[in-house]
C-alpha cells in the first residue's frame, strides 16, 4: 500500500474551512420563496426548469403535428411552425437542460455531496435563481406580445432574425429573447460562482479532488465551461440588440430587403456563427458532462460495483470539458467560412471521440462482472448508454467535414442532436430523479408506474428518432413546415405519421412522470435511510431528508472514495465515505 | 478568435497545473483515512477564489468583445478610430484609482485607519471621475460624427467602454459596502480592499487593452513582431 | 432477462431497419460519389461499434443480474484493457477522418476549367447568372440593385454586359463539365441545396461563397433552400436542369443579357471605361 493515511483516530487535523452555521430560516417567505438553502434553490430551479419545459413539450407536440400530418391543422401556419420550433429548441438546450442539471442537481448535490452545510455564497445563490426566473417570465411574456415570440430558429442567425421577413425579427420576440437570454447569463453567472468555488473551497475534510463522486466532477467542469462559454452568447446576444435596436452593423451587411435598401453595411453574420458557436459547443458538453458524472454514479451504485477506471472517467471529463473549446467551428463547415479550417475542426472533432468512447466503454466495464439490479435508476442509465452511444456515433458524421455537406441542415441532424443531447441527457435527469427522490422527499416513487414511464419512453424515444435520421438520409431538408419535394418518395409522410404517433405516446408517457411525483409524495412508500445503500456521502446526513445545515452538529469526515462497493472482506457490499474501518484488517486486499 | 482561444489556454494551462497538483494521477481507492498526501481544500480564503473565478469569467467576456473587434476589423468598412482627448485624461485618471487603492492596501497592512480611509476615498473618487471623463468622451464623439451606429469602431468603443463602465459601477458599490467596515479598524476591512484592489487593477489591465485593440497598436505590435521573427 | 432482450431487439431492429427500409439517399448526379463512399464506411464502423456493444451490454446485464448471493467482482481499473480500447478506438476514427480529410481536399480545390456560374438568393427565390461570350462575370454589389436591376450588376463593367441573367426561371447547364457555383445573398442566409448534388454551401449577404461539381446525370433536379431564410423558407424552391450539350446551347440562345436589361442599357456608353471593382469574386 502507498498510503500514508495517518491513522484516523489520532491524527486529525484541524479543519481548514471554518464550520460557520448558515443563515437560518425562518418562516415560509426565508424558507420556500427567498430561500438562501442551495436544497430549496435547487427544487425552485427543477420547478422552474419543468414548468417551462413542460410548454416546450407541449411545442413539439405541435411541431411534430404539422410534419407528421401536414395541411390538417390550420392553425399551424409556417409562422407558428417557426415560431414552435424556435422556442421548442432554446428552452430545452438553455432554460430547461442547463437549468436543471446546473441549477437543480448542482444546487442540491454539490453541497451534500462535498460535505458542506451550503453553498458558499447563499445570498448570491438565491439571488441566481430569482434571475433566472425572471428570464423566464421574459421568455414566456414574448409568446404575449405583439407579433408573438421569435421564429429566428434556436440559433438566432442574423441577419433574418432581425429582419421583418423573420416572425418577431422586427417586432417584440427577438428583443425579449435576447433580454431573456441576457437575464439567463447573468444569473447563471452568480449560480456558477456558488458550484465553482464551493468545490474548491468547501469540502469536509478528507474529501480530495480524487474522492469526489464522478457527479460532481461532472457538475464541476460543467460549471466551469459554461462560466467560459456563456459570456460568448452574452456578448453576442448585446451585440444583435445593439443591431436590433440602435442602428450599429456588427452582425449587419449591407442589405436589400424585400427589394429595399436597408442603412445597414459592412458587418458580417459569420462573426455571430463564431460567437455563437464558441458558446455553442461547449455548451453541449454543459448538459452532457452533468449526465456523464450521474450515470457513472447510477451504475456504480445499482451495479454494487465501483466505476470501473475512476481516474480515467476524471480525465476525460477535463479533456473533454478542454477540447470542446477548439471544435466550435463543426456547427459551421457549410457556413461559408475559410475551407481551411474544415481540416484543423473535423479533426479535433473527431479527436474528442476517444475519450468520449472510452468512457462509455467504462460504464459498460462497469456493469461487467457486476451485481445488477434493474431499479428504475439503472433501467434509465441503460436507456442513457443506448441513445448516447447511437447519438453519438451519428456525430461521427457529421463531425467529419466532407460528410457533413451534404448531411448538414437536414432531418439527420435534427435526429442527432435529439438522441444525444435531448433523449439522453433526459434519461439521466429522469434516472437521478428516480435515484435521489427518496433523499429529496423521504419516500419512493412508485415502481410500477416507473416501469410503464420507462419503457414507453426509451423505446418510444427510440422510435421517433433512430428512424428520423434515415428522413435526413433521403435529403428531407429540417425547418421545413412541409416536407414534400420531388425526390421525397411518398412513404417518407407514412414514416412521418409514425414518428409523430410515436412522439405523442412518449409525450404522455410524461404525464405518468408527474403523477408519479404527486402521488408518491403524499403517498409513497417511506424510504428510510440510504435506501440503495449507496456509499456516497449525500446519504450519509444525520436525517433524511437532510435538515437546513446538512450535516447536524459536526461536518463529516471523508475517509475513503465514493464507491467502495463489494470491497473483498468488507462486512457489506458498500463502505460508505465516512466510515472509518480499517482496511488494512481485510484479508487480501489488492 | 486568437484572442479568447489565447485567454481559454492561459485558464486551461492554470487549471491544468492546479488539477496536476491535487493529485488527479493518484489511485484514491489504495488510500484510507482523513488525511492523505494530496492537499486539502480550503488553502485560501473563500473571497479571495470566489474573485479569481469572477475574474475569469469577466476576463473571458473582455476577451470575446476583443475576438469580436478583431474579426469585424477584417472587412472592409473598417477604419481606426479616432478617440476624443478626454479618454486620455480618463486613462490616467483610472491609473490613479488603481494606484490610490494599492496604497490603500499597503495603508491597511501598517494598521493606519485614517490612511486607509482617505486612500479609499481618493480611490473612489478618481473612479468616479473617471466614469465622468468617460460620459464626456461619449458626448464629444456624438457631436464629432462618431455616433454610435457611424462606423463600426464608434459601435464598438461604445459597447465595450459600457461593458467597462457597468463592471466599474459594480466595483464602486462593493468598495462603499467595504468602506463601511471601515469602523471596525483597518485589521477588519483589510482582506476585503485588498480583493478591490486586484479588481481595481484588472479593470486598468482591461481598459488598456481595449484602447490597444480598438486603435490599432495590437495589430502594429504584433505586425511588428512577426517583421522580427521572419 | 425481458431488459436484456429488448437491448438485442433494438440492435436487431436497427439492423434490419437500415439493411431493409425504403429510405436511402437520392441517386447521385454529381462528381461527388466520393462523399457517399465516406460515409457508408462511416456506417459500417459505427454499425458495427454500435452493434458490439449494446449486445456486450445485453450480455452483462443477463450474466450478471442480481440473484441471491451474487457479489460483484472487485476491479477498480485495468489499465491494459484501458490501453488497448483506446488505440482501436483511436484507430477506428482515423479510418474515418482520413477519407474524409483527402476528399475535403478534393472539395475545396476547384479545377481550372471549371466554368464559374453565380447563384444568387433573395427572400424567397432563386436567380442565377451566367458569363456570356467573354466567360467572365462582371461585378455587383447590392447598393446597385433595383427594380430593372434585381442582381444588382455594375452597369459600368463591361464584363456584366454579356452576362446572361436569369432571374425567375430555371438554371440549365450542360452535363459532363465542371461547375464552380458562386453564391451571393441580397438579404439573409440562404443555402443552395440539390440533393442528388451532395454538395452545399452557404450564401452568406457582404460575402461570396462557392462549391464546385461537375453534373453527370440529365434530369430535373429540385433546388431547396437549407438555411433558415424567414417565412417562406420552406417554400424557396426551383429546379435545376442537367442538359446534353446540343439542348443546353439551344436553351443558352434563348436567355437575356444583361445588356438587353433596362438597366444594363448603360453599358454600352461605358464599354471603354476601365472595368470598375466592386465585390467581385
Amino acid at each position: 500500500m502507498s498510503s500514508v493515511s495517518e491513522d484516523p483516530d489520532t491524527g486529525i487535523p484541524p479543519a481548514e474551512v471554518p464550520d460557520l452555521p448558515p443563515p437560518h430560516a425562518h418562516g415560509f417567505w426565508s424558507r420556500w420563496v427567498f430561500s438562501q438553502d442551495a436544497k430549496y434553490i435547487a427544487l425552485q430551479y427543477s420547478g422552474t426548469a419543468i414548468a417551462i419545459g413542460l410548454v416546450a413539450l407541449v411545442l413539439s407536440w405541435l411541431i411534430r403535428m404539422q410534419l407528421g400530418f401536414p395541411g390538417v391543422f390550420d392553425f399551424i401556419s409556417a409562422e407558428a411552425y417557426y415560431q414552435f420550433i424556435t422556442m421548442h429548441g432554446m428552452i430545452m438546450v438553455v432554460y430547461l437542460l442547463t437549468a436543471i442539471f446546473l441549477g437543480g442537481f448542482g444546487n442540491y448535490l454539490i453541497p451534500l455531496m462535498v460535505g458542506a452545510r451550503d453553498m458558499v455564497f447563499p445570498f448570491v445563490n438565491m439571488l441566481s435563481f430569482w434571475v433566472y426566473f425572471l428570464a423566464v417570465v421574459v421568455l414566456a411574456a414574448s409568446f404575449f406580445a405583439p407579433g408573438g415570440p421569435t421564429g429566428a430558429g434556436w440559433t438566432l442567425y442574423p441577419p433574418q432574425a432581425i429582419l421583418s421577413g423573420t416572425p418577431g425579427g422586427t417586432q417584440w420576440g427577438i428583443v425579449l429573447m435576447l433580454v431573456s437570454l441576457i437575464l439567463f447569463i447573468i444569473g447563471f453567472t452568480m449560480g456558477g460562482l456558488n458550484y465553482a468555488v464551493t468545490v474548491l473551497q468547501a469540502r469536509t475534510r478528507g474529501m480530495t479532488l480524487m474522492r469526489m463522486p464522478l457527479t460532481i466532477w461532472g457538475i464541476f467542469t460543467a460549471t466551469v465551461m459554461a462560466l467560459l462559454a456563456f459570456p460568448a452568447l452574452f456578448v453576442a446576444s448585446v451585440m444583435m440588440l445593439f443591431d436590433r435596436l440602435l442602428g450599429t452593423s456588427f452582425f449587419m451587411p449591407a442589405l436589400v430587403e424585400m427589394g429595399e435598401q436597408l442603412s445597414y453595411g459592412g458587418g458580417s453574420p459569420i462573426v455571430f456563427q463564431h460567437l455563437f458557436w464558441f458558446f455553442g459547443h461547449p455548451e453541449v458538453y454543459i448538459v452532457a458532462l452533468p449526465a456523464f458524472g450521474i450515470v457513472s454514479d447510477l451504475i456504480a451504485v445499482h451495479a454494487r460495483k465501483n466505476i470501473f477506471g475512476y481516474r480515467m472517467m476524471v480525465w476525460a471529463i477535463v479533456i473533454i470539458g478542454a477540447l470542446s473549446f477548439i471544435v466550435w467551428a463543426h456547427h459551421m463547415y457549410v457556413s461559408g467560412m475559410h475551407p481551411y479550417f474544415g481540416f484543423f475542426f473535423a479533426t479535433t472533432t473527431l479527436i474528442i471521440a476517444v475519450p468520449t468512447a472510452l468512457k462509455v466503454y467504462n460504464w459498460i466495464l462497469t456493469l461487467w462482472r457486476g451485481d445488477i439490479h434493474l431499479t428504475l435508476p439503472m433501467l434509465f442509465a441503460l436507456g442513457f448508454i443506448v441513445t448516447f452511444l447511437n447519438g453519438g456515433l451519428t456525430g461521427l458524421f457529421l463531425g467529419n467535414v466532407v460528410v457533413d455537406v451534404p448531411l448538414s441542415d437536414t432531418m439527420f441532424v435534427v435526429a442527432h442532436f435529439h438522441m444525444v443531447m435531448g433523449v439522453a441527457p433526459i434519461m439521466v435527469i429522469y434516472g437521478a430523479i428516480y435515484h435521489w427522490f427518496p433523499l429529496i422527499s423521504g419516500r419512493m416513487l412508485s415502481h410500477r408506474l416507473g416501469l410503464i414511464h420507462f419503457w414507453v419512453t426509451f423505446i418510444g424515444a427510440y422510435a421517433i428518432f433512430f428512424p428520423m435520421h434515415y428522413v435526413g438520409l433521403v435529403g428531407v431538408p429540417r425547418r421545413y413546415p412541409d416536407i414534400s419535394a420531388s425526390f421525397v418518395p411518398d412513404s417518407v409522410a407514412t414514416l412521418n405519421a409514425f414518428i409523430t404517433v410515436a412522439a405523442l405516446t412518449v409525450g404522455a408517457a410524461q404525464m405518468l412522470f408527474l403523477f408519479n411525483v404527486a402521488w408518491s409524495l403524499a403517498r409513497g412508500r417511506k424510504a428510510g435511510h440510504n435506501p440503495w445503500r449507496a456509499a456516497s456521502l449525500e446519504w450519509q446526513t444525520p436525517e433524511v431528508p437532510p435538515r437546513h445545515g446538512n450535516w447536524g452538529d459536526e461536518l463529516p469526515v471523508v475517509y475513503r472514495w465514493a464507491y467502495d462497493y463489494s470491497v473483498p472482506g468488507a462486512p457489506r457490499d458498500y463502505i460508505a465515505q465516512d466510515d472509518p474501518g480499517h482496511r488494512a484488517s481485510w484479508s487480501h486486499v489488492p | 478568435m486568437s484572442i479568447v482561444l489565447g485567454f481559454v489556454a492561459l485558464v486551461a494551462v492554470i487549471a491544468l497545473t492546479w488539477l496536476w497538483r491535487q493529485g488527479v494521477a493518484e489511485r484514491p481507492w489504495l488510500e484510507t483515512g482523513a488525511v492523505t498526501r494530496s492537499p486539502s481544500p480550503g488553502g485560501q480564503p473563500t473571497g479571495r477564489t470566489g474573485l479569481g473565478v469572477f475574474l475569469i469569467v469577466a476576463g473571458g467576456l473582455f476577451a470575446l468583445a476583443g475576438s469580436a473587434v478583431t474579426m469585424r476589423m477584417g472587412y472592409a468598412d473598417w477604419f481606426e478610430m479616432r478617440l476624443p482627448r478626454v479618454v486620455w485624461a480618463g486613462t490616467a485618471l483610472l491609473a490613479l484609482s488603481s494606484l490610490a487603492l494599492q496604497a490603500a492596501v499597503f495603508a491597511a497592512r501598517r494598521g493606519d485607519g485614517p490612511g486607509l480611509a482617505s486612500w479609499i476615498g481618493a480611490g473612489a473618487a478618481s473612479m468616479a471621475a473617471f466614469l465622468l471623463a468617460q460620459g464626456l468622451a461619449w458626448a464629444r464623439m456624438a457631436e464629432t460624427g462618431q455616433g454610435l451606429a457611424a462606423t463600426p469602431g464608434a459601435s464598438f468603443f461604445y459597447l465595450i467602454s459600457g461593458l467597462h463602465g457597468l463592471h466599474i459601477l459594480g466595483g464602486l458599490v462593493a468598495l462603499a459596502r467595504v468602506a463601511t467596515r471601515l469602523r471596525r479598524g483597518p485589521g477588519a476591512a483589510a482582506p476585503a480592499v485588498a480583493l478591490c484592489t486586484i479588481y481595481w487593477h484588472f479593470l486598468l489591465i482591461v481598459w488598456i487593452a481595449m484602447l490597444a485593440i480598438l486603435t490599432g497598436w495590437a495589430s502594429d505590435a504584433a505586425a511588428l513582431c512577426r517583421a522580427i521573427l521572419s | 432477462m425481458i431488459v436484456a432482450a429488448c437491448l438485442v431487439l433494438i440492435v436487431l431492429f436497427s439492423v434490419a431497419f437500415h439493411l431493409v427500409s425504403p429510405w436511402w439517399w437520392t441517386p447521385i448526379a454529381s462528381n461527388w460519389g466520393y462523399i457517399d463512399t465516406t460515409l457508408v464506411i462511416t456506417f459500417w464502423i459505427t454499425g458495427a461499434v454500435f452493434t458490439a456493444v449494446v449486445l456486450f451490454m445485453a450480455w452483462c446485464v443477463f450474466r450478471y443480474r442480481h440473484k441471491p448471493g451474487r457479489v460483484a467482482h472487485y476491479e477498480p481499473e485495468s489499465k491494459r484493457l484501458e490501453i488497448w480500447l483506446t488505440a482501436l478506438t483511436a484507430l477506428g476514427v482515423a479510418a474515418m477522418l482520413a477519407p474524409g480529410l483527402v476528399v475535403w481536399n478534393r472539395f475545396i480545390t476547384v479545377p481550372d476549367d471549371a466554368t464559374e456560374i453565380e447563384v444568387v438568393a433573395q427572400q424567397w427565390f432563386w436567380s442565377y447568372r451566367l458569363p456570356g461570350a467573354d466567360g467572365q462575370l462582371g461585378s455587383s454589389d447590392v447598393t446597385w440593385i433595383s427594380a430593372d436591376n434585381p442582381l444588382g450588376l455594375n452597369p459600368h463593367d463591361r464584363f456584366g454586359a454579356d452576362d446572361v441573367v436569369i432571374d425567375g426561371g430555371d438554371l440549365h447547364l450542360p452535363i459532363g463539365k465542371p461547375v464552380k457555383v458562386l453564391l451571393r445573398s441580397v438579404d439573409v442566409l440562404h443555402d443552395f441545396y440539390v440533393p442528388e448534388f451532395r454538395a452545399k454551401m452557404d450564401m452568406v449577404p457582404g460575402m461570396v461563397t462557392y462549391f464546385w461539381f461537375t453534373p453527370t446525370r440529365t434530369g430535373e433536379f429540385e433546388v431547396l433552400c437549407a438555411e433558415l431564410c424567414g417565412t417562406g423558407h420552406g417554400y424557396m424552391r426551383g429546379y435545376v436542369l442537367i442538359d446534353e450539350e446540343a439542348e443546353y446551347e439551344a436553351w443558352l440562345g434563348e436567355q437575356l443579357t444583361f445588356a438587353g436589361l433596362p438597366a444594363g442599357k448603360e453599358v454600352q456608353v461605358a464599354n471603354t471605361a476601365e472595368p470598375i471593382g466592386g465585390s467581385d469574386p
